[in-house]
């Protein structure tokens, strides 16, 4: 028989400190959002439009390239491309926001405005360090589920920063709903938060149900949660990792500050 | 349709042609349906395939039949796995099929708008959809309890409603009801490019990203006249063996979950982390996606350090493993739990470890090899109880011969060219292909039809395999009790994403 007790207690402590303390964040080269550099724009080309298979990028009649970075898949293929090096390959995955027009570089002609018009709202300081959170997969490929089931495993152990999931929505404070949104899914989705009690939270997590993503339009996808429920942070990634995620939360609960700014991540 | 032999079967035809090729009993259990779709044809009708496997190294057979005035007799009463493909033709294209045991919505669920839509063309806008209950049979008798559970459910995980109907602990009925997460994936890829696919076909469903843009990579390659150079075929084995261990690590932790090992719990999500990171570490991806491409590889990887990573996972892995062999809870919750007979898991078209674990041998990866898997050599791993436990061994055998898979890869991939994007082989003249995989979860298909002029696809179809396990698993939950249902359900290490797609 195994003596899993012991197991346990020679394997000793396994979670990283990171991200209130030093430690790593177990992220080493893993690929986040194209940087852009306009100033190596220069071919004239519109290669990385063509290129983007989920509609991100755009050019303005003035040949000037805008971002959407909520409808990013992080792909790379416009890093691929372009000609000139204008896109670049990026760590950048900490791309949590809570104005919807912070994900956007540049001048994107159909950007969505914040639905409802109503701005992300502040996290009540009771829930700073006990947050409930109630995840509704409204339609992802799974790769979200895996990276959140991931906030469990003992690296992220993500109860250590007093964040928890919770099977109903009854004791939730926080909404976190991954895909783009599919017919079928639509109504159980309202009915979970109208479930939840105030005060509420909402948080897109993955670029399907920040922007759609691959997924979005056609006969059985909305175009993400945008338009059916307020959002109050915004987590684009294909999928996002768990650092990512968490960074996302701490921002929320601003133990962490909120680092993108118009399309732009501000390394520290 | 490339690599297939194609066989037009005259309206009406369809159940004499079958009888022919597939004798009612004693069969060779390589002589199988394995999937059908339709199509929209370029003069504007309709087309239904239907996909036949003949045996060990013998090409698919693909039967084309035109149905008439869009009916066709079902054949889902003698071949039982057909039947959730005619309910998806019927939901999607409007297709009767005639005789059809349960004529019921399968895709689109019950209350969608009355629009089949891949036959009206582009629909852009989401289908109206008013809520219903699903069709089940009516159970009568006071005794008997329904417990509808879902679409959402306790904890992380994938949406999908599950009925049961029981009695105190014994459960009479069980249907899961899917397709909640029913994304249109397959009309996503209608209009886009070769390299668009790529990025669609890793989106599947994300677990099993490399399985899907092999099978699909695969398809266009055996269309277009392409053929990869040898380094990105060993690399395309290691992506898709890495992907394996990722999500058998994955299983052996939701298992011990299920069990209630925490310890063990924690350890195996442990290890899975650990091969995310090294996935990650290789390609940019914890789903390593981003690599492949139609005609081998999108770049080269630099695989100077796997070998030593590798090693000090395996130490670990397999001491887990042992350890939880040894572990008497553990196995007295998984011996006889959710047996499955060889006669069900192959006449419901059960694929990947489950069959495995029910005592068909059956492995594309070695009955129709593909990539660099004829230079390696590695055993199936088999079981006949078909319980849960089965299904854990295996999974634990394909662990060990993913490692020596790897090993043997980088003990003999040289340096050279890792795409071709010329043609070099011949092509399908209608530029129409076949591609499969065998992925973490069985044996997976798509089937493309590619416009050369436009560069853009007409149709795409995929057959995930948990598509094919799902309908098997119900079997399974009947007669069982409801203690044993996380347990058998974690064994059968179902996705929804791809069921559902």
């Amino acid at each position: 028989m195994t003596n899993w007790a012991w197991f346990g207690l020679r394997a000793g402590r396994l979670t990283s400190r990171w991200p209130e303390r030093p430690g790593s964040d177990g992220q080493s080269g893993i690929l986040g959002m194209p940087r852009f550099h306009p100033e190596r724009c220069t071919s004239g080309c519109s290669d990385c439009v063509s290129a983007c298979p989920s509609g991100a990028i755009t050019k303005n009649p003035d040949g000037e390239t805008g971002i959407d970075y909520a409808r990013c898949v992080t792909c790379q293929r416009c890093t691929e491309v372009c000609p000139t090096g204008a896109f670049e390959t990026s760590t950048d995955w900490a791309f949590a926001v809570r104005d919807r027009a912070d994900l956007v570089f540049g001048v994107v002609a159909d950007a969505p405005s914040d639905p409802r018009g109503q701005p992300s709202r502040r996290v009540p300081h009771a829930l700073k360090r006990s947050l409930h959170i109630r995840h509704v997969d409204a339609g992802s490929c799974n790769g979200c589920e895996s990276e959140l089931e991931a906030l469990l495993n003992p690296l992220y152990n993500l109860h250590r920063l007093g964040i928890f999931f919770t099977p109903s929505p009854r004791f939730a404070d926080l909404l976190l709903v991954t895909g783009p949104v599919t017919i079928a899914m639509h109504e159980p989705l309202l009915r979970t938060y109208e479930a939840m009690p105030e005060p509420r939270f909402v948080m897109a997590t993955g670029t399907c149900a920040t922007g759609g993503g691959i997924a979005g339009g056609g006969y059985a996808c909305h175009q993400g949660l945008a338009g059916l429920l307020p959002i109050d942070l915004w987590l684009p990634g294909c999928p996002p990792n768990p650092a990512a995620i968490m960074d996302a939360l701490l921002v929320l609960l601003e133990r962490r500050p909120a680092r993108v700014n118009r399309g732009h991540l501000e390394v520290s | 349709m490339q690599p297939c032999t194609m066989r037009v079967i005259p309206k009406g035809g369809l159940p004499l042609a079958l009888e022919e090729l597939l004798p009612a009993h004693g069969g060779d259990p390589h002589q199988r349906l394995r999937m059908a779709y339709a199509r929209k044809t370029r003069e504007g009708g309709l087309e239904v395939l239907y996909c036949l496997s003949q045996g060990t190294g013998i090409p698919y057979l693909m039967l084309r039949v035109s149905p008439d005035q869009n009916r066709l007799p079902s054949l889902a009463n003698r071949f039982p796995a057909m039947g959730w493909y005619e309910r998806e033709m019927h939901d999607l294209f409007g297709l009767e099929f005639e005789g059809h045991p349960e004529p019921y919505p399968l895709v689109l669920h019950e209350g969608t708008a009355p629009v089949h839509p891949l036959l009206t063309g582009p629909v852009t806008q989401p289908l109206r959809l008013s809520v219903e209950p699903p069709i089940v049979p009516a159970m009568i008798g006071p005794e008997i309890q329904r417990l509808p559970f879902g679409p959402v459910r306790a904890d992380v995980v994938e949406s999908a409603q599950f009925l049961f109907f029981y009695i105190g602990e014994g459960i009479l009925h069980y249907h899961p009801r899917l397709f909640y997460k029913h994304r249109g994936m397959e009309q996503r890829f209608e209009g886009a490019s070769l390299m668009t696919g790529v990025i669609l076909s890793e989106r599947v469903s994300g677990t099993d990203s490399i399985a899907h843009a092999l099978a699909y990579c695969q398809a266009c390659e055996a269309a277009l006249g392409r053929r990869p150079p040898s380094r990105a075929n060993l690399i395309r084995v290691i992506l898709a063996e890495l992907e394996r261990l990722t999500n058998h690590l994955h299983f052996f932790a939701e298992l011990a979950k299920m069990t209630t090992l925490k310890v063990a719990d924690a350890q195996g999500h442990w290890l899975e982390e650990q091969a995310k990171q090294i996935n990650g570490t290789l390609t940019g991806s914890r789903f390593l996606r981003g690599i492949l491409c139609v005609g081998g590889l999108r770049h080269d990887l630099d695989l100077s350090g796997l070998h030593a990573t590798l090693k000090s996972l395996e130490r670990d892995t397999l001491s887990y493993l042992g350890k939880l062999e040894e572990t008497r809870s553990f196995l007295d919750r998984l011996i006889g739990t959710g047996r499955l007979t060889r006669e069900v898991a192959f006449d419901q078209g059960a694929t990947g470890p489950i069959e495995r674990a029910s005592g068909v041998d059956r492995d594309l990866r070695r009955d129709l090899c593909y990539a660099g898997y004829n230079t390696l050599r590695f055993a199936i791993p088999k079981q006949s109880a078909g319980d849960a436990w089965a299904r854990a061994c295996i999974r634990r055998d394909e662990i060990r011969e993913s490692l020596a898979m790897i090993r043997q890869c980088l003990e003999q991939i040289e340096p050279g060219s890792i795409r071709t994007d010329r043609m070099n082989a011949d092509p399908d003249p209608l530029a129409e292909g076949l591609g499969w995989a065998e992925g973490t979860r069985g044996g997976l298909y798509y089937a493309i039809h590619y416009d050369p002029e436009r560069e853009v696809f007409d149709r795409v179809k995929i057959k995930d395999p948990s598509f094919s396990n799902w309908r098997v698993f119900p079997f399974t939950v009947q007669d069982s009790n409801l203690m044993d249902y996380a347990i058998n359900e974690s064994s059968f290490g179902l996705s929804i994403a791809g069921a559902d797609r």
